[in-house]
């Protein structure tokens, strides 16, 4: 970027120079062209810089209503996709968090005594694809029912205990990929003592692959609302530059180039970018706030410790930068298009 | 300075504004251009500044070509000439300093030796203390001085003035065109384009006429009324 700055500056410099050199003898203005520093020429174009800048930001605060509404429309088609995405990387965590909670439920043969089930428990427990083996006893396991409202009364109606010794098989870190847990389940399935084998992964899958599918849907919302970015900046600053076809006139008399006609839309693209990239910042940081205690209830519930992500330093920086560069390059779309039409006649 | 050889004009839809038009206008010359409405003074000023395209002949203005400057160049070579237009062509909504500075601007000059070269500029024609103030609140004699003051504040060596005196009572007429003799006298070439037959005549400057796209008189007439 500064390199090639530096270019332009140069090459601007040498044209000056040499149309200096030319038929400069005499002229005062040229030979002081020609005199000046560089040093003093890239302050002066820095300055000029800082000149258009703040002359495109007072353009934009001439008519704040006007301005905010194009904003405000910006930072809406942003917030949208911006916000989508973050929220699927919330529940991408939450499936990350889930993962490691694979279990296989081994319910025994109703024959199995509760020795011969704590044998198998160790037997399992010491297989290296597992990390430990919890042994849910066929009183325990009624206990629990019995918490249950409703079934209290059931259960006293039966003579004894009709439920199984359970094993509840976690896999060990390296072995919850969902295949080989599968493949896990299988072999256990084949023991003598297990009655059925249940593998609670199931839904997991199918919660990734819903996360696939709403990653592409989010990519290609966001894809058509970024476009919509630039259309909408690029109708904003055609506006303008139809208001201000008399001054592009005169500048272009004076022997303003097309860069220095088309700086100020640039800046003012620019400008439309961020100020809409901060509405969605805006946006995606009031909604965020409304979700995260419900949100947080709602884990309570669950006995997790998710935490809503908002965005972070780095994101709110990136969806900044995408907003001014958007806005840029519709100005820029909408610049080439129309300065060229307009030439004095 | 500017030099037309055999010069024509065709306008797509083939009316013709000019036709085979030579003069040689030398360095730090003053000269006068009139002519009917339509007879192609306009035209042929555009042809000097680049705003048209000669169809056929050659323009050669401050030593270059025309035919051979592209779009891109086109700027630059607009900023060794001075215009200046019957209707001003300010900006309204910038300053008369910011009207003025803005042919250094573009040039990129540093800001301190514009505000220099714009108080100079105004100074000479009159408007120095009025920097600070909108066009809409002068008068239009005072507007015009600030299109001169534009025209001249990057020290052109050539300044076309397109009927400039086109709105100005015969007094104020008077002041703008000694205005010009004194850029004039300083060493720069002047072409005006005016029907002003008076005005003129007291000049007392060569006057190039046109009639329907053809130079029919070129004379260093010296008239007295």
């Amino acid at each position: 970027m500064s390199e090639q700055f530096k270019n332009r500056h140069r090459n601007r410099q040498q044209r000056i120079n040499s149309s200096a050199h030319n038929h400069g003898d005499g002229h005062e203005a040229r030979e002081q062209r020609a005199r000046a520093t560089s040093n003093n020429r890239v302050s002066a174009y820095l300055i000029r810089h800082l000149q258009v800048f703040f002359f495109s930001l007072g353009q934009l605060c001439k008519a704040p209503f006007s301005s905010l509404m194009t904003a405000a429309v910006i930072g809406i088609a942003l917030a949208l996709p911006a916000g989508f995405y973050l929220l699927l990387q919330n529940v991408q965590q939450m499936g990350g968090t889930l993962d490691d909670t694979a279990q296989i439920s081994l319910f025994l043969q109703k024959g199995v005594s509760a020795s011969g089930a704590e044998h198998l428990r160790t037997q399992i427990a010491a297989m290296p694809a597992v990390s430990t083996v919890d042994l849910i006893s066929p009183d325990a396991a009624l206990q629990e029912f019995q918490q249950y409202a409703g079934f209290n009364r059931a259960l006293k109606l039966l003579n004894e205990n009709p439920l199984p010794s359970v094993l509840v098989v976690h896999p060990s870190a390296a072995h919850s990929v969902p295949a080989l847990v599968e493949s896990l389940m299988v072999e256990l399935s084949t023991m003598k003592e297990v009655d059925i084998a249940r593998l609670d992964m199931q839904w997991i899958r199918r919660l990734n692959a819903l996360l696939d599918i709403s990653h592409r849907g989010v990519l290609i919302l966001a894809i058509l609302l970024a476009a919509s970015v630039p259309l909408l900046v690029g109708n904003t600053i055609r506006l303008a530059i139809q208001s201000h076809h008399a001054e592009i006139v005169v500048n272009k008399l004076i022997g303003a180039t097309d860069a220095f006609i088309r700086r100020p839309y640039l800046y003012s693209g620019m400008l439309y970018g961020l100020l809409g990239g901060s509405i969605a910042w805006l946006l995606i940081s009031a909604s965020f706030w409304l979700l995260s205690g419900p949100m947080q209830r709602l884990s309570l519930l669950y006995d997790s410790a998710f935490i809503l992500q908002g965005l972070g330093f780095v994101s709110s920086l990136q969806l900044l930068l995408v907003a001014g560069l958007l806005g840029w390059l519709g100005s820029w779309l909408a610049v080439g298009r129309h300065l060229r039409a307009i030439e004095p006649s | 300075m500017i030099q037309f050889d055999n010069v024509g004009k065709r306008y797509p839809g083939g009316y013709e504004a000019l036709g085979r038009v030579s003069f040689h206008l030398a360095e730090a010359e003053m000269a006068f251009l009139t002519g009917h409405s339509g007879a192609g003074k306009t035209t042929l000023m555009k042809l000097i500044a680049l705003i048209e395209r000669a169809s056929n002949g050659q323009v050669i203005v401050n030593g270059k070509n025309l035919s051979g400057i592209r779009r891109r160049g086109i700027p630059y070579f607009r900023r060794d000439i001075g215009i200046i237009f019957q209707n001003h062509q300010l900006l309204y909504d910038r300053t008369v300093f910011d009207n003025v500075s803005l042919p250094l601007v573009i040039a990129g000059h540093h800001h301190h030796e514009i505000a220099r070269r714009v108080r100079a500029a105004l100074d000479k024609v009159g408007l120095l203390g009025k920097e600070k103030l909108y066009p809409v609140t002068l008068s239009g004699g005072e507007q015009q001085r600030v299109g001169i003051a534009r025209a001249v504040v990057h020290k052109p060596p050539l300044l076309l003035a397109d009927e400039p005196t086109g709105n100005l009572d015969p007094e104020l007429s008077q002041e703008i065109m000694a205005l010009f003799r004194q850029f004039n006298q300083v060493g720069v070439a002047v072409l005006i384009a005016s029907h002003d037959h008076a005005l003129i005549a007291r000049m007392g400057c060569r006057v190039l006429t046109l009639e329907q796209g053809a130079l029919t008189i070129d004379s260093r007439a010296r008239l007295t009324q």
